[in-house]
């Protein structure tokens, strides 16, 4: 092989790590049974590739000599550590590693990225560590990317991710898609997961965002490899949902960090193309009539998206989508939200009554956007004395140095 | 492979799983294969904890920590993996009113 074919074999072996690495991963596991295991078993199959292709030319199914050759190199590795252990021992865990017969077609492959995302997404494992678990494993990002994303130090990631590889390990937590009747159960945690990666690189994008990975961008690649895995509604939904959230980024703060609410807006920053994929998936998830509380909120989400201006927003559809979501999934939040938007429909003294309530049941005592929502109703009838108490609550709740900057802005605006 | 599900309660729930339903769970899962043993537990006055220290023995009155819930009762199980342990530990009556925890058995190592 002359040189330029070589450099082009090296650099195809390095564009098939970059789009393969995590696929051949999770077959690995599967094979081997073990994290750890599969990791050096990936990488030794890479160098091999580097070695070999650049060489030999690039094998016509790359993913599958890839698998093989991370496999021979397992069984390698064991028999190779031979020496320090009974014979029995390794030839035990040698037979226990199926051999690569098994058909590695598309669909296997597939399934084996399944089962990566409910073992990372195993509620036997923390949340913090179901987090750590599937950014390391799924999305392939290093232990100090994640750190730098959680603002957490790189050995407090490392430490959950070695106690969930020993828990999967020692409590035997199976590689396999969950049965039929336990789906619906566990696609909630992978769902949950998903969304709370989301939710942190969507709070997290302003102020010192630059360092920091795209966790937005990573959940909704993570909701699209589940799409195209298991397209159940409440996973259509929550990629809907993520889509559209993140169709407003860049109206959603101004050049120097300051929030931008909703209606306050330029709208034609908004991204089209994301709200049109998503608007067309909240479609499909509330037709298929199995409807979750992730579709409902990308579907206020979508009437928001489809309101050229704030003053033409469809307040009646808002307000009757959030009963629908409170009765599907009851909480303070969502009855506050249904209670801002019922003050859209009807007017602000009706939400002021519904919020009234919340608030004195207690619930959202200490949740500065309870007492941030009562304000700006109190502002709108004019009750000013009242909506001053209640931003001066809010901004002493809020955690958020853009929030409190905001409600101190909306706080000095009040006229006397 | 062998879990342990311990079965922790509130005393003052104690009363609220009839002893039938027990006895029944117990012989479903001994009729399934799954059982390996499965008893329940006096009441935590009775308990007794004893230690070893400098190679004295101290015994003393009640369990290690006072806690709330206490350890009720056991069931050793065998099952393919956690996720079958857990279905199978979901079954055991007082999961509805106190809790089950699910560990794996270790394996002593001769060596």
């Amino acid at each position: 092989m002359n040189e330029g074919s070589a450099a082009v074999a090296r650099a195809t072996a390095e564009a098939i790590y970059r789009a393969e690495s995590r696929r051949v991963f999770a077959t690995l596991v599967r094979l081997l049974g073990d994290f750890d295991l599969a990791e050096e078993a990936l990488h030794d199959a890479f160098r091999a590739a580097l070695e070999q292709w650049p060489r030999d030319g690039v094998p016509e199914n790359p993913r599958a000599w890839l698998v093989s050759t991370g496999r021979f190199k397992a069984i390698d590795g064991i028999r190779r550590q031979a020496r320090f252990v009974a014979i029995d021992d390794v030839a035990e865990q040698v037979d226990a590693i199926p051999d690569d017969a098994s058909p590695l077609d598309g669909e296997s492959i597939e399934d084996d990225r399944l089962r990566l995302v409910f073992t990372c997404c195993h509620p036997a494992l923390s949340p913090d560590a179901q987090v750590a678990l599937t950014l390391r494993e799924v999305c392939g990002l290093t232990t100090e990317e994640i750190a730098r994303a959680h603002l957490v130090p790189a050995s407090t990631v490392a430490q959950r991710i070695v106690r969930a590889k020993a828990k999967i390990r020692d409590a035997r937590i199976p590689y396999e898609v969950p049965a039929p009747p336990e789906l619906p159960q566990r696609l909630d945690s992978v769902l949950r997961v998903i969304y709370l990666v989301f939710n942190e690189g969507y709070s997290a994008s302003s102020g010192s965002s630059l360092t920091r990975v795209d966790l937005s961008g990573e959940a909704i690649r993570l909701g699209r490899l589940l799409v195209g895995l298991l397209p159940e509604p409440e996973a259509l939904g929550l990629l809907a949902l993520m889509l559209l959230h993140e169709s407003r980024r860049s109206a959603r703060a101004s050049p120097t960090g300051e929030l931008i609410l909703l209606n306050d807006q330029d709208r034609s920053l908004w991204n089209r193309d994301q709200i049109r994929e998503g608007s067309a998936l909240v479609e499909v998830a509330l037709s298929s009539r199995r409807i979750g509380p992730y579709a409902i909120q990308a579907a206020i989400a979508a009437v928001h998206a489809e309101a050229a201006r704030p003053d033409v927003t469809d307040w009646i559809e808002i307000a009757g989508l959030y009963d629908v979501l409170l009765r599907a999934e009851p909480s303070p939040v969502i009855e506050l939200n249904r209670a801002v938007a019922v003050g859209m429909r009807d007017g602000p003294a009706a939400g002021l009554v519904l919020i009234d309530t919340i608030l004195e049941r207690g619930d959202l005592h200490d949740y500065h956007l309870a007492h941030a929502a009562r304000a700006d109703l109190c502002r709108r009838l004019g009750r000013t004395a009242e909506a001053r108490t209640s931003y001066e609550r809010a901004i002493a709740l809020a955690r958020q140095e853009p929030e409190r900057r905001f409600l101190q802005r909306r706080l000095a605006e009040l006229h006397d | 492979m062998k879990y342990l599900c311990l079965v922790y309660l509130d005393e003052k729930n104690l009363d609220t799983v009839p002893d039938s339903e027990c006895i029944a769970c117990g012989e479903a899962l001994r009729r399934s294969g799954h059982s390996i043993a499965a008893e329940a537990l006096q009441g935590v006055h009775t308990a007794t904890t004893v230690r070893v220290r400098n190679g004295k023995m101290a015994v003393t009155d009640g369990p290690f920590a006072e806690t709330k819930e206490q350890l009720a009762g056991f069931y050793l199980i065998d099952a393919k993996d956690l996720n079958e342990a857990i279905q199978l530990a979901s079954k055991i009556p007082p999961a509805r009113v106190g809790s089950v925890e699910v560990r794996p058995i270790r394996e002593l190592s001769a060596t």
